[in-house]
């Protein structure tokens, strides 16, 4: 690129061509002040603040809008501009409420610095001014008080920009000029998704968070930046700490954050709320039946010693009396990496086994089992940024992106709308993206495998698969060949049900634009065929040649917001950390090594699903269960509650009393995320650290803590002064994790696994010039049918998912008082037709039953499902959709099949 | 304040078959036009006299244009009417000379007989109010016109007799 020099209040600075002037004052120190600009927003040029004087040039002109161009000179301090700019405060001021001093915004107010440092006056003409009503808008997030808008117009920008959603704009004009939602509607109503992009652009006090009015200001917050808790995109915020209530007073974004930047969703911004519910668990508990009354009914209060001992008492009995496989550890996703590292070490090596499994058995067990076939590392290939911001094509197949990765979704809706980048979404519900799909695929739930099948044919038949990169890179590519050539369109369309010109534009599009990034979740992995859905996706990704490149890859998006690092810490009941194998004698023989112990335990656990079967029959006689919940988050709820009342001994270990912790004998309150020290690894294998900004309530210590303490009483001294250094033996022993240190992290350094050494800066895109397993292997994967089809008695097929507002079994989001205001109470997705024909209107009771079990949730007449389908959720322990899902297993990950149950619906009157 | 009706009237465009099919036309006609957002809603309200809330709606979704932008275009100029225009025009000059000779009180009275605000229409469909600039009468200040009608030094007290000719 062409290079310029130019001249800024005497400073020469050389800069690409096509910078503005004010972004090259930036690289040439020079501040120039703005207010409706934003580095991430479009320059408008709207409030004259940045006007500058060039040489030559007739009048003062804003330095946002101007391209610097070679020779120039420009002056940014002379008396005329600094005379224009605090004309241009005067005004504003002349219309704004003088409120600073109860303002919330006081002290984190750009046009408050900007009157300060221009040291303007507060204007004493009587002009004309507006009073508009200070809380115009009903939102139970978010607070707008129009008559503080200087109409700078960023949240407008940001919400079509940056979020793609177009709920603000301006209205009317001249003086009269107001930003409005939607129609001047309410903003729900005009579309809002309440992410609060907009309040954090808000330059002034116009627009803020709800909840945080009245919790006090800037002058007596401390920021701690940290990690979100809820989904597995790795969003970084700061949390506003009160040092004067020692509370959470709000979440504010950060431009520094490495995944999201600026932007974040509903639940990152706004869904925190539960960590000060009063609701928190805060002592130990220990079931005594004798105890009838009181906020925990069965349950009495214990001190830390008493239930320790219990604990450890029980599982060193069990472990002794039934030998080492009675007993089952449950580690959890929403906790660190390192006591994720700390709970496969207590089940392996003071426990003896290696039943540990976690909820990834349930998402993603089939994408790692695929992955690491095909590819030889089961995770995701590409960075967030590369394959949403350098992809031609987006393929996003069973993954709700927009709703349960939000801030991924937002970056797909910004380069749909502002790059042209296509998208095909293959899915059964026609989701949000749909509206900005080129190509929709709404096949029959279960027959992914077939529709890939079908496109793969295609792209074959007419030449467009990568010849070279297939001669080069892969293996078995003639055996898969062979298989899918069967899959005709006319086969394919009448497994799948999509219209066979559909199947062939799609192929089209593939191979028409390149790289192309293929994104997945639970639509794909939650079936019996899961893994083979997964090792289909690998077969496109390498018969197109998009794999180990920027903007392709194979991109499973992780749901828990640690449960990439869970996996990669050896919460799976197969392999040791670094996806070390259990079986692998040399791998005994390591970790036996540094733990210091004999005997590791050298046959594969029983996973997830297993573990409850194993305790229902009663071979498993005892689980500790850390911070999982599988009373709403396991298929088959009647089944799973079966199971847990047939233990000897449950002990939960978690942050609130929930579905689950009402069955133990010992509940051991823990520290949530907000208070205590850590890191989460997300789904693009991006490490980051969690830290400590409040109190953990009562006498609720760190989970870490809790799970040495247990060690140690079971007769293995367990010890770590922080989390710090339990990440230095992470790094010792895991290959993958082998640079990674808190220091690292702490001096901000961006860590994508591998980290190979501490002077490896890690690894943002893999398998670039080769698989990790050498070649890529093509697999040969044939339709199977779902395990359950729809008949007479149960004549609609459900599939599960989650919404926007609530997270899993909700647990944290349904504790969370914004999150329950935006939505309340369970919904199942029913067609018009089949609503029509059955009596049902919108809001309807209805009860759903399977097989299994049933539940109640209310009816949302959509055509977002086909006729025939209806879609049910997690979040509400009645409405759970869990009471009527199956656990027919995938063979070879063991994930259940919660995408397909047959069940009937039932109105109730 | 925010809250619109989204109740559809029995005689909006969009629930109309015929109207509908009209306004089907000229979205059919300019949908792939650059800018064609402006150039619907010009045509719309040349056609219907006025855009209402579900054909902002209807509109948004075929053009693929947010609702916010239409609505910001629709309150930007001040050729466009977002309700149905009454059968007679009800026009109050506000040029300086009317303002000064009473034209505020002339409005105040016209709310208070029709009861509607400037810019709404009555309830039977029969006047809409509003505000003009001057119409060139200044020496019959105030003025206010009535369709075609220049009607000069209006008095408060004879406007509900001078609304009587209009049906």
């Amino acid at each position: 690129m062409t290079q310029i020099r130019l001249t800024i209040d005497g400073e020469t600075v050389e800069v690409p061509a096509g910078t503005t002037v004010l972004e090259a004052a930036e690289k040439a120190g020079v501040r120039i002040p703005t207010l409706c600009h934003h580095p991430d927003l479009t320059p408008t040029g709207a409030c004259r603040m940045c006007m500058v004087e060039i040489e030559g040039m007739r009048g003062p002109t804003t330095a946002c809008t101007l391209p610097a161009t070679d020779g120039m000179v420009v002056k940014t301090k002379t008396e005329k501009v600094i005379d224009l700019r605090r004309f241009v405060l005067s005004m504003l001021l002349s219309d704004h409420p003088n409120d600073c001093m109860r303002c919330e915004a006081d002290g984190n107010c750009e046009l408050q610095d900007l009157v300060y440092e221009y040291d303007v006056e507060w204007p004493t003409h009587t002009g004309l001014r507006h009073n508009r009503p200070v809380d115009s808008d009903p939102s139970p997030v978010i607070l707008a008080d129009m008559n503080k808008c200087i109409l700078c117009g960023r949240c407008v920008r940001v919400c079509s920009e940056i979020q793609g959603c177009d709920v603000w704009n301006f209205s009317e004009r001249g003086f009269d000029t107001v930003i409005v939602a939607g129609a001047k509607q309410d903003m729900l109503a005009a579309g809002c998704e309440s992410c609060g992009n907009c309040v954090a652009y808000c330059p002034t006090g116009a627009l803020f968070d709800r909840v945080a009015k009245g919790w006090g200001r800037a002058a007596h917050q401390k920021k701690v930046r940290t990690t979100c808790t809820y989904c597995g995109v790795g969003c970084q915020f700061d949390f506003n700490v009160n040092t004067q209530t020692g509370k959470i007073t709000r979440v504010t974004s950060t431009p520094e954050a490495p995944a999201n930047g600026m932007a974040l969703c509903v639940k990152g911004r706004y869904g925190w709320d539960f960590i000060h519910s009063d609701e928190r668990l805060t002592t130990p508990l220990i079931r005594d039946d004798s105890m009838t009354e009181g906020q925990y009914p069965g349950f009495r209060e214990a001190t830390w010693d008493e239930a320790l001992d219990l604990v450890a008492q029980k599982l060193v009995y069990h472990r002794d009396n039934n030998g080492p496989d009675s007993v089952g550890y449950l580690s959890s996703a929403k906790c660190t990496n390192e006591e994720n590292y700390l709970m496969q070490k207590l089940a392996r090596a003071v426990g003896k086994t290696n039943n540990v499994d976690h909820c990834a058995r349930l998402c993603h067990a089939s994408t790692v089992a695929g992955l690491a076939t095909a590819l030889g590392s089961g995770a995701m290939t590409n960075s967030i940024a590369d394959c949403t911001g350098e992809a031609k094509l987006y393929f996003v197949t069973g993954s709700n992106t927009t709703e349960q990765h939000p801030v991924i979704g937002i970056k797909m809706r910004k380069a749909i709308r502002e790059q042209g980048v296509k998208l095909i979404v293959a899915d059964p519900r026609k989701i949000d993206l749909c509206n900005l799909a080129t190509l929709h695929l709404q096949h029959r739930p279960g027959t992914d495998i077939a529709l890939f099948n079908g496109i793969m044919r295609e792209i074959l038949v007419n030449g467009w698969e990568d010849k070279e990169y297939i001669a080069a890179r892969t293996e078995n590519f003639e055996a898969f060949k062979e298989t899918i050539m069967k899959y005709t369109l006319e086969l394919t369309e009448e497994i799948t049900r999509v219209p066979a010109d559909k199947i062939k534009e799609a192929a089209r599009l593939l191979a028409e634009n390149k790289p192309g990034a293929v994104f997945w979740a639970m639509g794909i992995t939650q079936h019996t065929t899961g893994t083979m859905n997964v090792m289909s996706l690998a077969n496109l990704q390498m018969l197109l040649g998009n794999l180990g490149v920027r903007g392709g890859g194979v991109n499973p998006l992780r749901g828990q917001n640690n449960v990439q690092g869970a996996c990669d810490l050896g919460a799976l009941s197969n392999v040791y950390p670094g996806y070390q194998k259990v079986v692998d004698p040399a791998m005994k023989e390591k970790f036996e090594a540094a733990w210091g112990v004999k005997g590791l335990p050298d046959k594969i656990g029983l996973t997830v699903v297993e573990l409850m079967n194993a305790a229902h029959s009663g071979e498993v006689k005892a689980l500790y269960i850390l911070a999982e919940d599988p009373m709403t988050s396991d298929p088959d709820l009647n089944h799973v509650r079966e199971a847990l009342q047939n233990l000897d001994f449950l002990v939960v270990q978690d942050i609130f009393m929930t579905e689950t912790a009402k069955y133990a004998d010992v509940i051991l309150p823990g520290a949530c995320f907000a208070e205590k020290e850590g890191t989460f690894t997300s789904t693009e294998r991006r490490i980051q650290r969690v830290r400590k900004a409040v109190d953990a309530p009562g006498i609720s210590r760190p989970d870490w803590q809790v799970l040495c303490e247990v060690a140690t009483r079971m007769g293995y001294p367990m010890h770590y002064n922080t989390p710090s250094d339990i990440m230095d033996e992470i790094a010792a022993t895991t290959p993958i994790y082998s640079g990674v240190h808190f220091w690292r992290l702490d001096a901000g350094e961006p860590l994508q696994w591998p980290v190979r050494g501490d002077d490896h800066p890690g690894t943002p895109i893999l398998h670039v010039g080769q698989f990790a397993r050498g070649k890529g292997l093509f697999t040969a994967n044939e339709h199977i049918e779902p395990r359950e089809a729809p008949d007479d008695d149960y004549p609609f097929t459900m599939t599960t998912g989650r919404v926007l507002y609530h997270w899993h079994g909700g647990e944290q989001s349904r504790r969370s008082k914004n999150l329950m205001a935006l939505y309340p109470e369970p919904l199942v997705e029913i067609n018009p037709d089949d609503a029509a024909r059955m009596g049902i209107a919108e809001g309807d009771k209805l009860q759903i039953a399977s097989r299994r079990g049933e539940f109640v949730a209310r009816a949302w007449v959509t055509d977002r499902v086909a006729s025939g389908l209806i879609f049910g959720t997690m979040h509400f322990p009645a409405g759970n959709a869990n009471w009527a899902t199956g656990a027919f297993l995938d063979p070879i990950a063991k994930i259940p099949e919660y995408k397909v149950s047959a069940v009937r619906v039932q109105k109730i009157v | 304040m925010n809250v619109v009706s989204t109740e559809i009237m029995p005689d909006d465009p969009v629930v109309v078959p015929e109207k509908k099919a009209h306004m089907d036309a000229i979205l059919d006609a300019n949908r792939d036009r650059p800018g064609a957002t402006m150039l619907v809603l010009t045509l719309l309200q040349e056609e219907f006299g006025y855009v209402s809330l579900p054909m902002q709606n209807y509109i948004s979704e075929q053009l693929k244009v947010p609702l916010s932008h239409i609505y910001g275009v629709l309150t930007f100029y001040s050729s466009f009417r977002m309700t149905p225009i009454g059968r007679h025009q009800v026009n109050v000059c506000m040029g300086t000379a009317c303002y000064v000779r009473g034209g505020p009180t002339v409005i105040d009275k016209l709310e208070q007989v029709l009861g509607v605000k400037v810019g709404e229409t009555t309830e039977d469909n029969r006047f809409t109010l509003d505000i003009c600039r001057c119409v060139g009468a200044c020496s019959q200040a105030p003025v206010v016109m009535i369709d075609d009608d220049v009607i000069g030094r209006v008095k408060p007290q004879d406007i509900a007799k001078l609304l009587r000719k209009y049906e």
